[in-house]
């Protein structure tokens, strides 16, 4: 049992990882109908200026600041920054495209995350880096009950991913910019007429979903430690999928499927074997995709002739 | 961008007049010589093509330019599978590399001791034919989801079942597959007694695969089914209307290129004598995607020029720094020939770039000695020759990264700008990237190569989608 609740909280924390990504992928492919495979790197490129304000600070061993300052400037600066480099790839590389044939943005959006790997690999080297978390935040808070060891990065990992959620669907659901962000996702052109900024809204859709990307990068560095300039590929490829598994468009799906894989895939490493984990993941995600396209959550689209 | 059509005649159709326009040879000599090479038909330029592809083995002086040319054209047979499927029939195939991997795998065990103690060693006429049914099959299995699933949902799935393929490779049965340790000792081609072991053997098999695959590919493009796919892509739905059967239709796209794509991974394995699963990653998709549409989705020609270009150009050039110079400062020097008009403007912009040099490096020089005490990190006489003009500082690693970042926003900044601006912005940014390339980019080329790959894609879909061979689509709305 605690075993299983263990599983648990770390397919939470995973989901929860997942989830934040998933949502970028949901509102950017609700209003350009994109897939933005850089998104993934996105998240990576996150985890990295999050590593780099840990050494601005004096590194994890002697931070010259106290933690929680340390935190916020993480989190602003990685959602911040990369909030702007989607909003500037959105500009450069696909606005240009934004009515050719469906398949020119899409292997844009490869060379894309081609490119930034790359550049990537190009400044900071192919080597691992070490948040080194337990040096600044001591592991032995949080919940302990018996073997169960739930731990204070984790809480906050979770609970963090739950309020942006829940800020996201407020500004979505109550805001003007979501108002037209819904519009634009509906019937861009439609929209367009009604004196609806397009540019402007798709670009701003671009940065609060790199930034949520962004924030997850943090997060992924806290809890996993380990960073590097690949770690986005695999990541974005399954919370795609989280974002399909609970219907794209919907953000209450994305947070659902996120939130199923990230259980789905702790279990298989618990209970299974972790050798196969990616593959049995990859074989639930074909299956759900096949079974069921439009997700969970999400709406069968009307296709106008 | 295409021109207006001047005055559109009462009657013709606008977009019909438009097209009739595109296809309208260039004036004088080079729309003469395009005249004169349509005319002599596919099969008298396709023999040309072959003869002269079978001539450079005569040119080629080693084993390792050999090995160059072969690489070459797997990619150029790799990327006529890929157009099957992405350039005629529409479909997004990212799982494309796991039929690549299908064949190569599928040779290695019917040619090697992995599957039993005294091995499995059938000749080339059993095994490669029983590996290119499996691929079909596995191709109509992989394009199944196809049937329901377009654009986007397409693409990811396809793109589990390439990822798929090598987490299968790496995890699974590893004392048959042997895990990440791959296959080794394969045979190499065999038949009746005879076997290709020599590269040039299989340069001159891979050729002769390559032209029958583009005779064979030709007349299936101008047969009902390649007319039937070029519906497909363009819309599926009137397709449908038409009574082309479309499912069939792209579960046949899929098929044929999985065909390909294993073909040449059986000689991929027998002539490397040994498979690893890292072989078959994405990044080697995307190279093939690269050459495609380098080269123009939808067309033969292209799809094999792209493949050879970009193999050349990334095995053959960017391997030592010399050549590597020749490569970055002849496409930079091409670009701008080509690029800017008038004359005048070309010879300002190198002119300039050159002042602005040998300014730079004055005053960088008078601020500080160790700032320009790198000098390229290329060799020949393009190095010496710039020597002087370029900065790179002692250090030049962690400038040249800082260089990079900015070159990329002065790109960008200069695909914003325009007119005098622009040609103005050029200036600085040409230097800035020969400063990055000699103190940097040339000291990694296996990233520089990467990050060529990604700008490829990017550039080509922005600049000219239809690729260097391929005709531009006619949308109509």
């Amino acid at each position: 049992m605690h075993f299983f609740i263990q599983e648990l909280v770390n397919g939470l924390t995973q989901g929860s990882l997942y989830a934040l990504i998933a949502l970028g992928y949901s509102m950017v492919y609700g209003v350009l109908k994109l897939l933005n495979f850089a998104h993934g790197d996105l998240y990576m490129v996150g985890a990295f200026i999050g590593y780099f304000v840990i050494q601005w600070f004096g590194g994890p061993m002697a931070l010259s600041v106290p933690v929680p300052l340390v935190l916020l400037v993480m989190f602003v600066l990685a959602g911040g920054g990369v909030g702007m480099l989607g909003v500037a790839i959105e500009r450069f590389a696909y606005r240009p495209l934004r009515d050719a044939p469906r398949i020119a943005p899409l292997i844009t959006a490869l060379g894309v995350a081609f490119l930034l790997e790359n550049t990537m690999l190009l400044l900071f080297g192919a080597s691992y880096r070490d948040y080194n978390t337990s040096a600044f935040i001591s592991f032995s808070t949080g919940i302990h009950i018996g073997p169960l060891n739930v731990d204070i990065v984790r809480i906050m990992v979770i609970v963090l991913s739950i309020v942006l959620m829940f800020a996201l669907t407020v500004i979505v659901n109550r805001t003007k910019l979501g108002r037209q962000m819904r519009a634009v996702a509906s019937d861009r052109e439609a929209a367009e007429m009604l004196g609806i900024n397009v540019d402007y809204t798709i670009a701003a859709t671009f940065f609060l979903g790199s930034a949520l990307a962004g924030i997850a990068g943090v997060m992924a560095g806290l809890v996993f430690n380990q960073i590097y300039t690949l770690m986005g590929f695999v990541a974005g490829l399954k919370a795609f999928t989280a974002a399909v598994v609970g219907g794209i468009g919907s953000i209450p799906g994305a947070m659902l499927g996120g939130m199923l894989i990230g259980i789905a895939e702790s279990f298989v490493t618990g209970y299974i074997s972790s050798t196969y984990t990616n593959l049995i993941v990859f074989g639930i995600l074909i299956a759900v995709m096949l079974a069921r396209p439009t997700g969970l959550l999400g709406r069968v689209p009307l296709q106008k002739v | 961008m295409s021109v207006e059509p001047k005055d559109p005649s009462i009657g013709v159709d606008e977009w019909v007049a438009r097209s009739a326009q595109r296809a309208e040879y260039a004036p004088g000599w080079r729309g003469q010589a395009q005249r004169r090479w349509e005319r002599i038909g596919w099969w008298p330029r396709l023999g040309i093509a072959a003869l002269a592809g079978a001539a450079v083995p005569l040119l080629t002086v080693n084993d390792f330019q050999l090995q160059i040319g072969i690489n070459a054209l797997l990619l150029a047979l790799l990327a006529l599978g890929l157009n099957i499927s992405v350039g005629w029939a529409g479909l997004l195939d990212l799982g494309f590399i796991a039929f690549y991997g299908f064949g190569a795998y599928g040779f290695a065990l019917l040619s090697s001791n992995q599957l039993s103690t005294s091995g499995v060693h059938l000749p080339a006429y059993a095994s490669v034919p029983i590996v290119m049914v499996g691929a079909a099959c596995l191709g109509l299995m992989v394009g199944l989801p196809s049937r329901r699933l377009i654009g986007d949902y397409l693409a990811i799935i396809t793109l589990f079942f390439g990822e798929a393929f090598v987490e299968f490779t790496n995890n699974v049965a590893t004392n048959k597959l042997g895990g990440p340790n791959g296959i080794v000792a394969i045979d190499p081609y065999k038949a009746f007694g005879a076997q290709i072991t020599t590269n040039k053997g299989y340069f001159y098999l891979l050729l002769i695969l390559l032209v029958l695959t583009m005779a064979a590919l030709h007349l299936l493009d101008t047969s009902r089914t390649g007319r039937a796919w070029r519906a497909v892509r363009e819309d599926p739905l009137a397709a449908e209307m038409m009574t082309i059967p479309v499912n069939r239709v792209k579960l046949m796209a899929f098929s044929f290129g999985a065909v390909v794509a294993a073909l040449a991974g059986t000689v991929f394995a027998a002539q490397q004598i040994s498979v690893f699963p890292t072989d078959f990653d994405t990044t080697f998709l995307i190279l093939i995607y690269a050459a495609l549409i380098l080269g123009g989705a939808g067309s033969i020609g292209g799809a094999v020029l792209g493949g050879l270009i970009l193999s050349v150009t990334l095995d053959g050039f960017l391997r030592s720094p010399t050549q590597s110079g020749y490569l970055f400062y002849g496409v930079i020097l091409l670009t701008l020939i080509v690029k800017l008009r008038p004359w005048w403007r070309l010879i300002a912009v190198v002119a300039g770039t050159a002042v602005f040099g040998l300014v730079v490096h004055a005053i960088v020089h008078a601020v500080s000695a160790s700032a320009v005490a790198g000098g390229p990190q290329s060799s020949g006489w393009i190095a010496d020759l710039v020597r002087n003009w370029v900065v790179v500082p002692r250090n030049p690693a962690a400038a040249g990264n800082v260089g990079f970042v900015l070159l990329l926003g002065l790109l960008i900044a200069l695909v914003q700008v325009r007119g005098r601006w622009r040609t103005v912005l050029l200036v600085p940014t040409l230097y800035l990237s020969v400063c990055v390339w000699e103190g940097r980019l040339v000291t990694v080329p296996a990233i520089t190569r990467q990050i060529l790959i990604g700008a490829i894609l990017i550039v080509m879909m922005n600049a000219r989608p239809q690729g260097l061979l391929g005709s531009r689509r006619v949308e109509v709305v």
